[in-house]
């Protein structure tokens, strides 16, 4: 085993070594270098073909039209695409945006710049088990309504929203539909002639692509326009200006050509060591999952072991990258925005475990990890005030405590 | 987030972790933060007759930081006097431990922590 152990796959892949070996290609004098946008010569058209092949590859995972894809330099940048994109084009028919409280930082400040423009945001609250509904988004859609964003998986707790059925309610109220999919590639089919989905954005290096690379989706029937954010050359039919990374791109295109050919193998797999780990827990009290357990990408599992905080609990699994909800963290004190939304208690949220597993997860990992945390926690609850007022009966909700 | 080597001693090797009785008129106890916060601490003091602290024990629900902030504090108080013990300032443990200032406020619980406990241990004797 190569230590640190790494179960932070929603934060990012490694990028597979058939990806990099087709990156390589595209970077040296003797290699596809041109300027995929350079018409007078040979360079060019060569990259330009690479290109247009990486566009179908990324087009085949998601099942629509090559022209349907524009590059961006990640999925950030493609939610500030489509968010800003749409309601700026559409503003003459309304100025109200419908997301949710757990969406990516990258739709939420998307929006706040956009409420500070004049528009208005309704940010709904997920279900406990952290899904939105077709009944949520249906009853916030108001005649002035033109754009709803939606994530498809939860970075945090990995639950998967049900595109198909809020795609209905959207395009029955003829109101453009966005979707966040940057965890969900790979993972869980997609299929845009399914989706009633406008605007999807991608990314590469959740997928075992490269960092850097993304696209947007935009659909073309019925058709979807978007004002560009990037000026320039008018690449990308004029969607998003600046010169193609040629290398980012292929990289991308063969990172989705590999998830469209081994995803259901690979997250069979996933789910069996997701499971294996659960069930290392299973004989454990105060332990709790977080989020729904059957809507959910196979390689996610958020968990809560109460009364221990969760950055000391990371301090005790150095021998593992993991991630927390746990406030400190950053630099705030406040838990998760996911978790509380979720209506996890203070203590909950502070005491969070995410760990995501993936394509060069292996069994014998699993089963180390499970050792270090139990441990772990075995540790810190013998040092913990609130497992001895929980061990000696005392609800911990119904005390007073001095807040600072 | 990198920890300086005090803190990673104090965090593996926590000193003086435990429970006193409460009920000891002897015994004050000074319990402090919030889960909300992310951090509690629970502070123990035992005084002798003439007031000195003769021991000292903690349990801390928190990040490394708030865990080395209050075993350093049960090191430090041990053999002082109530009055000495009052002295403690959060920035000798920040400094001690190298606290970045995001932590800063570990440090700052864990003097709340010892005012706390000695205010208590005052009330019980007068009482």
């Amino acid at each position: 085993m190569q230590f640190p152990i790494y179960l932070d796959y929603s934060a990012t892949t490694p990028v597979d070594p058939r990806v990099a070996a087709k990156m390589a290609e595209c970077l040296t004098l003797e290699a596809n270098f041109g300027n995929p946008a350079s018409r007078s010569h040979m360079f060019g058209w060569k990259a330009e073909e690479a290109v247009e092949t990486a566009r179908r590859q990324v087009a085949d995972l998601i099942n629509c039209d090559p022209r349907e894809i524009v590059w961006t330099s990640g999925a950030t940048e493609a939610d500030n695409l489509a968010i800003k994109g749409a309601a700026h084009f559409y503003v003459k028919k309304g100025k109200h945006i419908v997301t949710s409280k757990i969406e990516h930082k990258a739709v939420l400040d998307s929006c706040r710049q956009l409420e500070r423009e004049g528009y208005e945001v309704t940010y709904l609250d997920p279900t406990e088990a952290g899904l939105i509904t077709p009944e949520a988004v249906a009853a916030a859609i108001r005649p002035d309504t033109i754009l709803v964003s939606l994530m498809h998986v939860n970075n945090e707790i990995g639950v998967i929203n049900d595109i198909a059925a809020i795609g209905k309610v959207t395009r029955e109220h003829k109101v453009i539909f966005h979707v966040d999919a940057a965890q969900s590639t790979g993972k869980i089919d997609i299929d845009m002639e399914e989706m009633q989905v406008d605007l999807m954005s991608l990314t590469a290096h959740k997928t075992y692509g490269p960092k850097g690379i993304g696209a947007l989706y935009v659909r073309r029937k019925p058709r979807v326009r978007i004002e560009p954010q990037m000026h320039g050359g008018g690449h990308e039919r004029g969607m998003r200006s600046g010169t193609l990374a040629t290398h980012q791109i292929v990289g991308m295109g063969e990172a989705y050509r590999i998830a469209k050919e081994e995803m259901h193998a690979e997250n069979a797999r996933v789910l069996g060591l997701r499971n294996r780990l659960l069930e290392g827990f299973k004989d454990m009290e105060e332990v709790f999952v977080n989020g729904d357990a059957d809507h959910r990408v196979a390689g996610n599992l958020n968990i809560s072991f109460n009364f221990v905080e969760g950055e000391s609990l990371m301090m005790a699994l150095r021998d593992l990258a993991v991630s927390s909800g746990s406030a400190c963290t950053s630099a705030s004190l406040e838990p998760s925005y996911v978790l509380r939304a979720i209506g996890l208690n203070d203590e909950l949220a502070h005491s969070s475990l995410r760990m995501t597993i993936g394509r060069f997860t292996t069994e014998e990992e699993i089963d180390f990890a499970i050792e270090k945390i139990r441990e772990a926690v075995g540790k810190l609850r013998e040092l913990s005030p609130l497992w001895d007022m929980h061990k000696d009966g005392i609800d911990l909700s119904q005390v007073k405590w001095a807040a600072h | 987030m990198a920890y300086s080597d005090k803190v990673l001693d104090h965090y593996e090797n926590p000193r003086n972790v435990g429970k006193m009785d409460d009920n000891d008129v002897n015994v004050g106890t000074g319990m402090v933060g919030a889960p909300a916060c992310g951090d509690v601490m629970r502070l123990q003091i035992k005084v002798d007759e003439n007031g000195v602290i003769e021991d000292a024990k903690f349990k801390t629900y928190g990040c490394g930081s708030a865990i080395a902030s209050s075993s350093l504090l049960t090191e430090w108080v041990k053999g002082r006097s109530l009055d000495e013990a009052t002295l403690i300032k959060n920035k000798d443990i920040a400094d001690e431990l190298g606290l970045p200032p995001v932590k800063i406020h570990c440090s700052v619980l864990a003097e709340d922590a010892i005012k706390a406990a000695i205010e208590d241990v005052k009330q019980k004797r007068k009482g």
